[in-house]
């Protein structure tokens, strides 16, 4: 057993999500079929299923600072701010030298440069003396990071982690490791996204044939249903507070669970589709550096984003690694709320972390029509199931081939 | 033709929309603005853009101190609005 000071516990969780301000809404909506997933008018794309976060954005910080800030400033703030309450931390008296803030997002600075570009065209006659001095600081990759030290008062570290759709895990993987290195006490860590303010992004997922679409917006994005069409874009974000064991016990925190494991490779294949052999890899180190046993594993929370062939590869990938031990169950986050970019790995973990204490398994979206390629075993299909929950791995690849697998324990 | 007063209220406008969690009402025309208002360089910067945007006013930079109180504001702009 590892001494207290080298594990890394979560103490505090806040986010906002499509589908709720507080995991507890958040939670609410995954046991009971709820959805986060609207129909929308997106510049250029006319109306388009997303998952839009409907949260207060000045509850914690000026008027003036949020119309200077970024959507993701706003959102990392809010997060931030609910994690530190949630954590019950005396902030006040933290040594603001010692806490780092560490958010993964998919990508930054997309939505202030589509929006100065439609204003120097549609407004501005192309006079570049019209473009916002604001432009810079709003588009540099740490900005949703630097917004919360800005906000909080934070001297210590912080940056954002470049990683597509695992950011949200490498987030937090950073946060554990500069705790275990010890360059902070306190890492406000998870992921970020404000990918539904960019129009960019939609029409590159639709002339990729992979715009998830459908009359009925909460059935736009229906992972491993062989009606599936594709992804919904989605804005969130989920930040942690973590803690050494150590520090957490000595204030007598409250604790969510232990991060008792992860790994993080890359499939060196190709820009886009998945590699179901790097996947499994990814997974098998993680279990390797947690310690346990792979039938030990209660919820596998999938990636499932609700494309053709990343779906079927990553049930492949669960399949082959977990289809023997009965005790693993498997569910998906992104038909309830879509994909979530940059938050969704932390913001997936945080619906699953509830069912340390409430007993339950949250299922996936209702799939009414599973594909047989992704009929696997354990699959949580649409109705919660009760189950005493110990150990949770949660899975989050993006482009590039990037692949990021957390493994958290109930403590 | 525009007033002192009626260039002081169309500066009074910008500032409004910049210093969103003060109250401009009773702003003190000798005073510098960064003594009363919570207004910082990027803050001056926005009310050079939105002279710019709005009012089609150029502020070179070398005349930004000029805008340090409302009482040189007008001094300052009153021509430029009236030119």
């Amino acid at each position: 057993m590892k001494p207290d000071n080298q594990r890394i516990v979560i103490t505090g969780i806040g986010l906002t999500s499509p589908m709720g301000n507080t995991l507890s809404e958040f939670r609410e909506g995954l046991l009971n079929n709820g959805s986060g997933i609207t129909h929308t008018e997106i510049r250029h794309m006319g109306v388009v299923a997303a998952g839009l976060c409907k949260f207060d954005e000045t509850k914690y910080q000026p008027k003036k600072m949020r119309k200077r800030g970024t959507r993701a400033g706003a959102i990392s703030i809010y997060a931030t701010n609910e994690a530190l309450a949630d954590s019950g931390i005396q902030f006040d008296s933290v040594d603001k030298n010692r806490v780092g803030v560490y958010l993964g997002i998919t990508e930054h600075g997309n939505v202030e440069t589509e929006n100065e570009i439609h204003d120097l065209y549609n407004t501005h006659n192309m006079d570049v003396s019209f473009w916002s001095h604001h432009h810079n600081p709003r588009t540099v990759a740490n900005n949703p990071a630097g917004e919360v030290t800005l906000n909080l008062g934070i001297t210590g570290p912080h940056y954002t982690i470049g990683a597509a759709c695992a950011a949200g895990n490498l987030g937090i993987i950073q946060g554990v490791q500069q705790l275990l290195l010890d360059e902070v006490d306190l890492a406000l860590a998870g992921g970020i996204s404000e990918s539904t303010e960019t129009f960019g992004i939609f029409a590159a997922f639709k002339a990729q044939g992979a715009l998830g679409h459908h009359e009925d917006p909460t059935k736009a994005t229906r992972p491993m249903d062989l009606e599936r069409n594709g992804i919904v874009v989605s804005e969130g974000g989920a930040v942690y507070v973590l803690e050494r064991l150590s520090d957490a016990k000595k204030r007598n925190a409250k604790i969510y669970a232990e991060i008792i494991g992860y790994h993080s490779n890359s499939d060196a294949s190709d820009f886009v589709l998945p590699n179901t052999e790097r996947q499994i890899e990814c997974m098998q180190m993680a279990i390797k550096k947690a310690g346990i046993e792979t039938g030990e594993i209660d919820i596998v929370n999938m990636h499932a984003t609700g494309t053709t062939q990343g779906d079927i590869q990553e049930c492949q990938a669960v399949e082959k690694l977990f289809g023997a031990y009965k005790n693993v169950h498997v569910n998906a986050t992104k038909g309830f709320i879509g994909h979530a970019m940059g938050a969704a790995g932390a913001l997936e973990l945080a619906g699953n972390i509830p069912s340390f204490t409430d007993g339950y398994i949250h299922p996936c979206k209702k799939i009414e029509n599973l594909d047989p390629q992704c009929a696997i075993s354990g699959l949580v299909n649409g109705e919660k199931v009760s189950h005493d929950v110990k150990i949770i791995l949660n899975n989050s690849f993006g482009m590039l081939g990037i692949n990021s697998t957390l493994i958290v324990k109930k403590y | 033709m525009l007033s002192n007063e009626e260039v002081r209220a169309k500066v009074l406008d910008i500032i409004a929309d910049i210093a969103l969690d003060d109250d401009v009402s009773s702003i003190k025309d000798e005073v510098a603005l960064r003594d009363q208002l919570d207004l910082d360089s990027m803050d001056f910067l926005d009310i050079v853009m939105e002279l710019k945007k709005r009012h089609k006013i150029e502020v070179p930079q070398e005349d930004y101190t000029k805008l340090a109180s409302m009482k040189s504001c007008v001094e300052y702009l009153a021509p430029k609005f009236n030119a």
